[in-house]
């Protein structure tokens, strides 16, 4: 048995004990990481001193007795939250030389706990992809088979779970972000609720559906890392100030009596077999466990792919606007005026389906197509969040699959963006309404790659996902699987 | 020619909020400091960052509707204005669009041509101010520099509906907005420091005619007089391509204050397209009536309702309650003399007279008065207790306006004190009619005009301490005698 093999909240306990010093541990990542990142290619960056720094002021502190609940943690972020003092690149060559002089709201939390960072993980470009293959890094390969995706955008961060190279990690989900890279990569991943996590210091892909979140072992880790992170911040004006309750204590409630609603959109033709099967043995499970399935509807599934990426491209078109060349990271200039120093910059800078979006976004809100595009899409948005709460009325969560397949082969789908785009068909409308999911895993292929359930939740309502999923894991086993690695 | 031709004017103005921070984070907003010294990651638009919006803006913006009769939004929308240019740094301006917080309001003005006339304001925005630009001046330089000091500056776009009929009406509108914030306290005013910047929409049309004529924008006028270069020159050019068998294009145009001419900047075409959109990082503003009704507590005295009660419960002449509430800082300066001293009219006569003509020939402004109300008015209770006389007042004040020292204090040094005692001006009396027998002979023969050459040598005798009512009395008496 490994250390690294363990939980984040098993280590906390040997932490706890003196059994083991964050230092100590924090170098058994770092070896890790040394070992094993080739492979799997999740980091951009490790931060060897910088983390080795931490662990031994989370060591001070574990003697003082005085600790939170990650202080001594090996932790690592996606290379979208902004760093101080650390390279910050979003995965991209346009940000690349870019050290922040400030840290994100959540990297905050993180470093007030003194929990340890151990680096930077690969991405999607800006997070815009749903196999991380756009990034100027690379691909992150699947721990369960190199040949595979890891999924995205949050590749690195799904990955470097999977292969135990850190005890959890921080990725950001728009349209699927972390689940569907979870559920591919066999780990569990939550998007909170729009608002119950600061984007301050997330660099933005689009800021209306943009959302931070843990990806962890299993669902107990799920619930200390969002206790760390959840909360009003006064630097995000859309971020909620409404009571954040005790996750990790209410995981443990079970699921008697409550309602889960198996939407019929959900279940349709060409979803893979082995993920038709799988989340049927799941429902089974939970008919089990004491929850009552109930079918419902959720009659504007069909419209929420092209909604949201007429959305979201449009936030990006202008969220992106300020990677000029002026002020930080990649300048092309040929001399040529400024015009060109603009276009030159941001022609090497950015990788294809970052272009691509830009284009699609910017068309979208262009004076004369404004009203059919963006504006529709947002009445569109309106409809699919009634949806979710016309299903809210009945029942008490949503279990759906988190992808239409389990992870596919690298290369796959990379030259045909719409094939790739239907990989979100059951994350996105959780991002389009607003509210939370939970992916988790709960079988395999026949290949032996993981496959994941999707929880769908009420706003605010992640404390009920974290129970239901805890309850599916004391009566399965397959969040302790490990990635042959 | 021109008479065949009417003339329609709408106005952008942009107002500087005189806030101490930014509209969307903490920076201070202070004028010409070191480039690049007020600035944090949120206004230097870097990854990651998110706007706050500043609540002092808002309730300056609300204060600037209510006094422009407009109406308060109860929600409102922040969007973003995108274009790429290198002093805005996130590549879009934060702004409103279609849900202004303020709308459909007005200000009255008058003109000598057309009299009294009412100008819409069809809506107030908020938004944030660009930073700019440095060019080298070393010729043939292949750079810039940006300074983002103003960058997230708030500002307020008041927009006019085309109400103005001639290039003074424009004027007489600006002045009256430029009074109206600056009374507010919203803004310094300062257009110099580019704190009041106007845009003018211009056209002309055959009289009668319903259509409004094609426009051309006149950008960034930074001075009353410009205003009024910028829009005739306007006005004789377009109505010279109608003349002329042409037709005007529309257009944005530079004014130009070297040469009084403005010149084509971008044609129709060129025009940006800003892909205005609702700006997902800023949550709709509510403005509850409860607020509203803070703010408008709020509300200070404006320039009209200052001239009324300066007429009807100070008893002053109009001309006169014109010009002491026509500017914030002279209606101040007033309001403390008439406070500490009690006569309006004194104080008015003063502020209008002494001070005024001191100010101007010292080339100060009122706010840079280096007498304060104070001691001014300390002087006047000299006059009114008799200590001096009315035109010695005006040696002292001159003496206090360079020394700084109080008006007791040159009374004291000077020996400026009036003789109001009688005996002492009997014997002064007493000894010029000794020393000029034959005027006293004509006067008292009838030549009473003489009285005027008598006065004037018993104030010389006294160096101009007599009392000037006693010297008359007594050498009335002493005369007839």
């Amino acid at each position: 048995m490994e250390l690294t093999d363990l939980t984040l909240h098993e280590l906390r306990g040997l932490l706890a004990e003196k059994k083991v010093s964050s230092t100590e541990l924090t170098k058994i990542f770092l070896e890790r990481i040394a070992a094993v990142n080739s492979k799997v290619n999740a980091f951009i960056k490790v931060v060897e001193e910088e983390a080795l720094q931490a662990a031994a002021k989370a060591d001070q502190r574990l003697q003082t007795g005085d600790t939170a609940p990650l202080t001594g943690i090996p932790l690592a972020l996606k290379d979208i939250f902004i760093t101080e003092g650390i390279e910050t690149t979003c995965a991209s060559k346009i940000l690349s030389g870019f050290i922040p002089p400030y840290d994100g709201t959540a990297v905050n939390r993180l470093k007030k706990q003194d929990a340890v960072i151990l680096g930077k993980l690969n991405m999607d470009e800006f997070a815009m992809g749903s196999s991380n293959e756009n990034s100027a890094f690379g691909a992150v390969k699947n721990p369960w088979n190199p040949a595979c995706v890891a999924g995205g955008s949050s590749g690195g961060s799904a990955a470097c779970v999977a292969a135990r190279m850190a005890a959890a990690t921080l990725g950001t989900d728009t349209g699927g972000s972390i689940r569907q890279p979870a559920s591919h990569c066999g780990v569990v991943g939550l998007k909170p609720t729009y608002g119950r996590v600061s984007r301050y210091g997330v660099i933005a892909f689009a800021s209306s559906l943009d959302q931070v979140g843990p990806l962890t072992r299993d669902v107990e880790d799920c619930a200390i890392m969002l206790q760390a992170v959840a909360g009003y911040d006064p630097l995000d004006s859309t971020s909620i100030d409404t009571p954040v309750p005790d996750y990790p204590a209410g995981i443990k409630k079970g699921v008697k009596g409550l309602k889960i609603g198996r939407p019929k959109e959900y279940f349709i033709e060409g979803l893979d077999p082995d993920v038709a099967s799988t989340i049927d043995r799941a429902i089974a499970t939970y008919r089990e466990l004491g929850a009552e399935i109930v079918d419902v509807s959720l009659p504007h599934t069909d419209y929420a792919i092209a909604c949201y990426y007429l959305i979201a491209t449009a936030e990006a078109s202008s969220n992106l606007a300020r990677y000029d060349g002026v002020r930080f990271g990649q300048r092309v200039n040929p001399g040529e005026g400024l015009i060109e120093m603009y276009r030159q910059s941001r022609a090497a800078g950015f990788g294809p389906e970052v272009k691509r979006r830009i284009m699609l976004g910017t068309y979208a809100l262009s004076s004369g197509y404004y009203d059919a595009y963006y504006l529709k899409a947002q009445k569109v948005r309106t409809l699919i969040r009634q949806d979710l709460n016309n299903a809210f009325e009945e029942v008490d969560v949503l279990l759906t699959p988190v992808a239409p397949s389990p992870a596919f082969r690298i290369g796959e789908k990379a030259a045909d963006p719409l094939q790739m785009y239907l990989s979100d068909i059951f994350t996105i409308s959780v991002n389009l309404a607003g509210t939370c999911g939970l992916s988790l895993p709960c079988g395999q292929s026949q290949e032996g790659l993981p496959i994941g359930l999707q929880l769908i939740g009420k706003p605010f309502a992640e404390e009920t996902l974290l129970r239901t999923g805890y309850a599916f894991e004391q009566a399965t086993d397959w969040h302790l699987k490990k990635a042959p690695l | 020619m021109r008479s065949k031709y009417e003339v329609v004017i709408g106005l952008e103005v942009h107002v500087q909020l005189s806030t101490a921070t930014k509209i969307f984070c903490g920076c201070s907003t202070d004028f010409g400091n070191e480039p690049n010294s007020q600035t944090c990651p949120v206004c230097l638009g870097l990854p990651g960052v998110l706007p706050t919006l500043n609540r002092q803006v808002v309730e300056n913006a609300i204060l600037a509707g209510l006094a422009t009769h407009c109406d308060i939004a109860p929600r409102s929308i922040f969007a973003r204005k995108n274009y790429f240019y290198p002093d805005l740094p996130k590549g879009y301006q934060i702004s409103q669009f279609e849900l202004p917080i303020c709308i459909g309001g007005y200000l009255d003005i008058e003109t000598e041509d057309r009299g009294q006339s009412r100008i819409g304001i069809t809506r107030i925005h908020m938004e944030e101010d660009a930073g700019k630009l440095i060019h080298p001046e070393t010729p043939g330089a292949s750079y810039s520099l940006v300074d983002l000091n103003r960058a997230c500056t708030p500002l307020l776009e008041v927009v006019s509906e085309p109400d103005m009929r001639s290039a003074d009406e424009a004027v007489a509108y600006l002045k009256k907005l430029h009074q109206t914030v600056v009374f507010l306290g919203v803004s310094d005013g300062n257009m110099e420091e580019g704190s009041f910047r106007c845009d003018a929409n211009v056209s002309v049309r055959p009289v009668g005619q319903k259509e409004f004529g094609t426009r051309a924008e006149l950008k960034n006028i930074n001075s009353f007089r410009f205003v009024k270069q910028a829009i005739e020159y306007e006005i004789e050019r377009q109505i010279d391509v109608v003349e002329g068998g042409g037709t005007v294009v529309q257009e944005t145009r530079l004014f130009d204050s070297n040469t009084g001419l403005t010149r084509s900047m971008r044609g129709k075409e060129e025009a940006h397209d800003y892909r205005y959109f609702p700006d997902p990082d800023l949550v709709p503003l509510i403005i509850s009536k409860e607020w509203v009704g803070q703010v408008r507590e709020r509300l200070p005295e404006l320039p009209e309702a200052k001239m009324e009660r300066y007429i009807s419960d100070m008893g002053l002449p109009r001309q006169d309650a014109e010009v002491l509430s026509g500017e914030k800082a002279m209606a101040e300066y007033f309001e403390a003399c008439v406070e500490l001293h009690g006569t309006p009219k004194t104080c008015a006569n003063w502020v209008m007279g002494e001070i005024t003509r001191a100010l101007n020939e010292d080339s100060l402004s009122i706010a840079a008065c280096p007498l304060a109300p104070e001691r001014l008015t300390a002087m006047l209770k000299r006059i009114d207790d008799k200590t001096i006389s009315g035109t010695i007042a005006k040696t002292v004040f001159q003496e206090m306006w360079t020394s700084g020292k109080s008006a007791d204090e040159i009374i004291e040094e000077k020996g400026l004190k009036q003789v109001t005692d009688t005996g002492a001006i009997e014997k002064v009396v007493d000894d010029i009619i000794a020393a000029n027998p034959a005027q006293a002979e004509e006067y008292r023969a009838g030549k009473k005009k003489l009285m005027g050459f008598f006065v004037g040598q018993v104030m010389k005798a006294s160096k101009g301490k007599a009392n000037p009512q006693a010297v008359n009395e007594i050498l009335k008496k002493k005369l007839a005698g």
